[in-house]
């Protein structure tokens, strides 16, 4: 294993094991996200029929809240005690820092959409499974460009007093065309007859993202962490 | 893992460095030297600079002006190859409290990409005296342990720069003890030491050099009585001394070693 990929798989594995501890990440995330479905179906399902084109939209607004949620806690256990600049010490590619990190959260997202969508497919009646490979795709993809943006800009405020305020103002902005494609794509999913051109574009679209986004943070995550 | 390629230096320069945060001034142009086998006390009160400069010998804080040199090379010149002979011990403990003190280590252990990891971890514990304790979550150590097991996470690596921060902070008398034989054997192995510290009385002896941080500026402290006494002194004197070696000091007084009782080396 070359060295950049050992240091990255040392942080994730690290984190993986303190939140199968203290399980603090995974619970707050995953009971926040079942809270918004929850309201979501009581305001916009009804009579058992839920207002159409709804899911596809709620499935992305739980995703980027409960993501938020997850994503401004990623780096605090580095923050406390300092462990950050233990990190950054070590004499390795500061960038497998960056991807330990993603991959994390990649993990924890990977765990919360499982149950959330579900969840929709359940509360809301949506035939989520009907296209599940081009629904998997839209989802990873999604998050991962959502949660390569937002491990960066957690990374950046770490050392910031404000970062709870900081990071949504610096995220969505930049992740919403993400998200909008996101919601487009499943949308296209969901209807009565399926637009699978308008997923495809979709898919399209957000891989292109991630590539930008994954070598932007890659590029200045280490310029990023300078004291 | 393999190490990148080793670097290694027998001298550290720090020339006319300044450090600005935003409007404030951490440090303004500080000289200093500092040589293999030396132990080095960083003195000065709160806020003084001390940590600032510490970080900036780290490699974590980069000058706002001038340089720091280790051997003849930038801590940009060297990479990361040169983080591998930094170890430092910072006042936080850069411990993660939900792991116990064995997989804190291995951790490190494998980022610096040490061969022996077993062995190495082994030989901390038993160093720290946390052998019967490897196990157990640092969570629930006092903070004299913690400080113990921090101090061997930051030597794993048989670093050439020892940068220690307060490190005398919650032990008690026999573990100071220990740590300040630790500290000579260090300097016999020819480390460069440079310690920030209030506890004055614990280190004097053990300092090779005493450097006052006041207000961002640096002075060496004078010779004659205590090192309390020096340092007094020196306060009085409103960070008096005389400046330290170092080039880009102005009127620099030649490094001259100012231990500050009469032990002996080990």
């Amino acid at each position: 294993m070359s060295g950049f990929l050992r240091a990255a798989w040392l942080v994730l594995r690290k984190d993986l094991r303190v939140e199968s501890r203290s399980r603090e990440m995974l619970l707050t995330t995953l009971f926040f996200a079942l809270s918004c479905v929850l309201v979501f179906s009581v305001v916009f399902v009804r009579g058992g029929q839920a207002v159409e084109g709804a899911a596809g939209g709620i499935l992305w607004i739980v995703i980027a809240f409960s993501g938020t949620l997850a994503l401004g806690r990623t780096f605090e256990r580095e923050r406390h005690h300092d462990a950050l600049r233990g990190l950054l010490l070590a004499p390795v590619d500061r960038p497998a820092i960056y991807v330990g990190k993603l991959l994390g959260v990649l993990l924890l997202l990977a765990l919360v959409e499982a149950v959330v969508v579900v969840m929709v497919a359940f509360l809301f009646r949506a035939p989520l499974f009907l296209h599940v490979w081009r629904l998997l795709a839209l989802l990873s993809l999604g998050t991962i460009g959502f949660a390569s943006v937002g491990t960066l800009f957690s990374a950046m405020l770490v050392r910031t007093g404000n970062r709870a305020v900081l990071l949504p103002v610096l995220l969505y902005p930049v992740t919403i065309p993400v998200l909008m494609m996101g919601v487009v794509g499943t949308a296209a999913l969901l209807q009565p007859e399926p637009d699978l051109a308008m997923a495809r574009v979709g898919i399209g679209v957000l891989f292109f993202f991630d590539v930008v986004f994954l070598t932007l943070a890659l590029w200045t995550f280490e310029p990023l962490m300078a004291e | 893992m393999p190490l990148p390629d080793i670097v290694d230096f027998e001298q550290v320069t720090v020339s006319d460095v300044s450090r600005v945060y935003g409007r404030r001034l951490a440090l303004a142009h500080v000289s200093l030297t500092c040589s293999a086998g030396q132990i080095i006390g960083l003195l000065g009160p709160n806020g003084a600079g001390k940590s600032t400069l510490l970080g900036l010998l780290s490699t974590l804080t980069e000058p706002s002006h001038g340089e720091v040199r280790y051997g003849n090379r930038t801590a940009r010149e060297a990479g990361a190859a040169l983080r591998a002979q930094v170890g430092f011990l910072s006042h936080d403990l850069q411990l993660y409290p939900e792991l116990s003190a064995r997989e804190n280590l291995e951790f490190f252990v494998g980022l610096y990409g040490l061969d022996r990891p077993a062995e190495r971890v082994v030989e901390a514990l038993t160093s720290a005296g946390l052998a019967d304790r490897a196990d157990d979550v640092v969570e629930g150590f006092s903070r004299g342990m913690r400080q113990r097991l921090a101090l061997e996470r930051a030597l794993l690596h048989a670093p050439r720069l020892v940068l220690f921060d307060e490190p005398f902070t919650g032990l008690d008398e026999a573990a100071c003890e220990a740590l300040a034989m630790r500290l000579r054997a260090l300097r016999a192995a020819r480390r460069i030491i440079v310690l920030a510290t209030h506890d004055l009385d614990v280190v004097d002896g053990l300092l090779d050099r005493a450097v006052i941080l006041r207000r961002g500026r640096i002075r060496e402290l004078g010779d004659g009585g205590s090192l309390r006494e020096r340092y007094r002194a020196a306060i009085a004197d409103g960070g008096g001394g005389r400046r330290p070696a170092g080039p880009g000091a102005r009127g620099v007084t030649p490094a001259r070693p100012v231990r500050a009782a009469e032990e002996p080396r080990s």
